[in-house]
């Protein structure tokens, strides 16, 4: 599943809602029920063939099929799947609801970046308990340092994710004589030979609404934007290497070579589709996703690894994905833990996730089994793309963290950096601004600010 | 003359019976949440720390917040901007319909009146995707022309377009209110204008707008409320001018903001209170110089 874009605002309208919700959100949280001790195999046993139902909150389109596949093995506890809307929303339901003390689900879905945001409030069960850390291996490293917490809490199982690639129009290269650029110094000559050949043209579209794709982007150069150990907050979101970015894809945008529409938008939609773009820099979901948006250019795209900073070098980032995560205040936290785990970790629901959903996997099971990275994908002229981005996954940077105020973060970035990227601005300095706003929220939060 | 006094406490007292249904949800739906807001606006609520009283901490930051005063400044220009003419029209269209003279009346006050009862979120896409830049109607006609499109979804055009938007949207709805209040008007002083020779235009202007000034009245005073208030507009916008329409482009925008996004609803409510307070003053002070206007 794709990553905080602005377009699931478009289903938050209701100003009545927002106004109701508001009064629910800020009485003390809710208490603990899980324990910290570890449970026992007899336990979980026992958990698992008493008559429970479990409520999941989820926006996988037909989950259904890979809950049948846990209801069949565990036939005492049944899951009900709730569509709570998909991301922001979902979220806000959530935390009104923890705020409440009541209607919590037993499992929600939540995106990686918006971890910190539950476990800041303690709304997480610590998965440990149950056996989680047995599971380690089975995914890849960066993926399972995503779900875990600063004092090696595990707080959710991963069940997609997104590594960064390209994906390039192969025929538009090959009339203009564009070889695919391995770096970005080599991006940024192919951006001006292709703008000079084709004015109506840019090698690529820079979304200045989607902080998700930006911090992708940093996590590639290897920013540490945010880091937070307790209540101390590392806000850092312009250091070198997020500079480097900043003043790379700001020359790029002011210099006009690349374009800065608003991503999932219909114009955005019209200039994948005419040409207008004949690159995105975009995650591992997104070839699946094109297949069924962009129809009219199928066969003619082609995907490749991420331009890098130092040729020679293979790392990449990531965007977008989502976890399956045990919320606080559940009755019945051995049956959901052992379902989270279930879902993520058996190969047959796994593997339905990739085939039926077209998730991108988060096991190595997968992404090293030759049916998944053999296939032929036709939108990509028989290209085996799972392959480019399996190859891709192992590249990630790992150690990347998330601030327990996302929300806030995006909304200054869009307000900063994404307004600069729009008016062709000045995204250095925008860089400054967007660390001084977080700084300031932060503090007023109460947190500690660490000099950066 | 005790009979007579049970007998008005008997219909005292049904009186309350009948508003009874009313006055329950007035309290539960709006008095509660209000005094509830209140009470939330008195602390802040931190990621780190939790609730703390905050005593009227919230609304000294509020009234000194650039960003707020910002929204306010924006949201009054859109008054002044958006409802003269949107009541002008409405006063012109009610004129229209209400002297007699327009073939098939009722349609046309159905199809005046039809944008209102559209859906804002439904209203504000179709907008979207008509000042949409690449495929829109004017940016369709400019391309087959060579001339640039305006941008009205930019910087300049924005506050312009959604004004737009609000006075195709209620339109209808001001003409309604004003159509009304003509048809109290007795009949008997048009015949006695016409006989003293007076034409329509005359009659307009000399006994109909005099007469709609009450009803005129209520639509600036609903029109006031509904600008200071305007959210879902510029909230739907946001998603394909994201970079223009920022968090707190209107006071409601930005109490949501600070709500859902830098998750303090204490602050929020404290924006919202200060933003009612505004709309209340500003209605009454409009109130009490109309009606020393009407008294004299």
């Amino acid at each position: 599943m794709r990553g905080f874009t602005r377009r699931t605002v478009f289903g938050l309208a209701a100003g009545a809602a927002a106004a109701a919700a508001l009064d629910a959100c800020s009485s003390s949280s809710s208490t603990a029920t899980a324990t910290s001790t570890a449970v026992t195999q007899a336990e979980i046993d026992r958990a698992m063939k008493t008559p429970t139902t479990l409520t999941f909150w989820t926006w996988v389109p037909e989950i259904s099929q890979e809950v049948a596949v846990f209801e069949q093995k565990y036939p005492a506890v049944k899951v009900n799947v709730v569509n709570a809307g998909q991301s922001l929303p979902q979220y806000t339901k959530l935390r009104t609801a923890l705020t409440a003390g009541k209607g919590t689900p037993d499992l929600a879905q939540i995106e990686y970046e918006y971890l910190p945001t539950f476990t800041i409030t303690d709304s997480l069960v610590d998965l440990r308990p149950y056996g989680a850390a047995a599971n380690a291996s089975k995914f890849v490293p960066w993926v399972w340092g995503q779900v875990t917490g600063a004092n090696g809490e595990i707080y959710a199982y991963p069940q997609d994710t997104g590594p960064m690639g390209l994906l390039y129009r192969e025929d538009i290269f090959a009339k203009h004589s564009i070889a695919v650029p391995t770096t970005w110094d080599e991006f940024a000559t192919a951006a001006k030979t292709l703008h000079a050949a084709d004015p109506s043209a840019y090698l690529t579209n820079l979304s200045d609404n989607d902080a998700g794709a930006w911090h992708g982007l940093l996590w590639q150069a290897g920013a540490k934007p945010y880091s937070v150990s307790g209540t101390t907050i590392g806000l850092d979101v312009n250091d070198a290497a997020a500079q480097k970015v900043a003043s790379y894809w700001g020359g790029l945008v002011s210099d006009g070579l690349v374009s800065t529409d608003p991503d999932f938008t219909d114009t955005w939609y019209t200039g994948l589709d005419t040409g207008k773009y004949a690159t995105w820099v975009t995650a591992a979901w997104a070839p699946v996703f094109m297949t069924g948006s962009v129809k009219a250019t199928a066969g003619k795209w082609r995907a490749a690894p991420v331009p890098q900073w130092a040729s020679g070098q293979q790392v990449s980032g990531n965007w977008g994905g989502s976890t399956t995560a045990v919320v606080k205040g559940t009755a019945h936290p051995i049956a959901a833990a052992v379902f989270a785990e279930f879902l993520n970790t058996d190969p047959a629901t796994t593997s339905m996730f990739n085939t039926a959903q077209n998730l991108f996997p988060s096991t190595t099971a997968l992404l090293g089994s030759s049916s998944f990275t053999g296939d032929k994908n036709a939108f990509f002229g028989g290209q085996q793309v799972n392959q480019v981005f399996a190859g891709i996954s192992s590249t990630i940077n790992t150690g990347f963290q998330w601030p327990p105020f996302l929300d806030e973060a995006v909304s200054d970035w869009t307000s900063t950096i994404g307004k600069a990227l729009g008016d062709k601005g000045d995204v250095a300095t925008a860089a400054d601004q967007w660390e001084s706003q977080l700084t300031s929220y932060a503090t007023s939060q109460g947190f500690h600010v660490a000099a950066g | 003359m005790s009979q007579q006094a049970s007998q008005r406490g008997k219909h005292g007292r049904s009186g309350y019976v009948f508003a009874a249904p009313f006055l329950l949800c007035f309290l539960l739906l709006f008095i509660l949440p209000l005094g509830y807001a209140a009470y939330l606006s008195l602390f802040k609520n931190q990621l780190v720390g939790g609730t703390v009283f905050a005593g009227l901490g919230n609304y000294v930051t509020a009234l000194t917040d650039g960003q707020l005063i910002a929204g306010v400044g924006r949201v009054a220009l859109f008054f002044v901007l958006q409802v003269p003419v949107m009541l002008v029209l409405a006063t012109a269209a009610a004129l229209a319909i209400d002297s007699g003279l327009l073939r098939m009346a009722r349609i046309h006050r159905l199809g005046i009146f039809i944008p209102y009862a559209i859906p804002g979120v439904v209203a504000t896409l179709m907008w979207g995707y008509l000042y949409g830049p690449d495929f829109g109607p004017a940016a369709q006609l400019a391309s087959k022309l060579h001339v640039t499109a305006p941008d009205f979804l930019g910087q300049t055009l924005m506050l312009p377009s959604i004004a737009n938007i609000v006075t195709w949207e209620y339109t209808g709805y001001n003409m309604i209110i004003l159509y009304a209040a003509l048809r109290t008007v007795p009949r008997d002083l048009y015949e006695a204008a016409a006989a003293d020779g007076a034409g329509p235009w005359r009659i307009a202007w000399n006994i109909k707008l005099p007469a709609l000034r009450p009803a005129l009245l209520l639509c600036l005073i609903f029109s006031v409320i509904g600008s200071f208030q305007l959210f879902t507009e510029p909230n739907l916008l946001q998603a394909v001018a994201p970079t223009v329409i920022g968090p707190s482009y209107t006071p409601n925008l930005y109490a949501y903001s600070r709500a859902f996004i830098s998750s303090e609803p204490d602050y929020a409510a404290a924006v919202s209170f200060l933003l009612g307070l505004v709309t209340v003053v500003i209605s009454y002070v409009m109130l009490f110089t109309a009606a020393r206007r009407l008294r004299r």
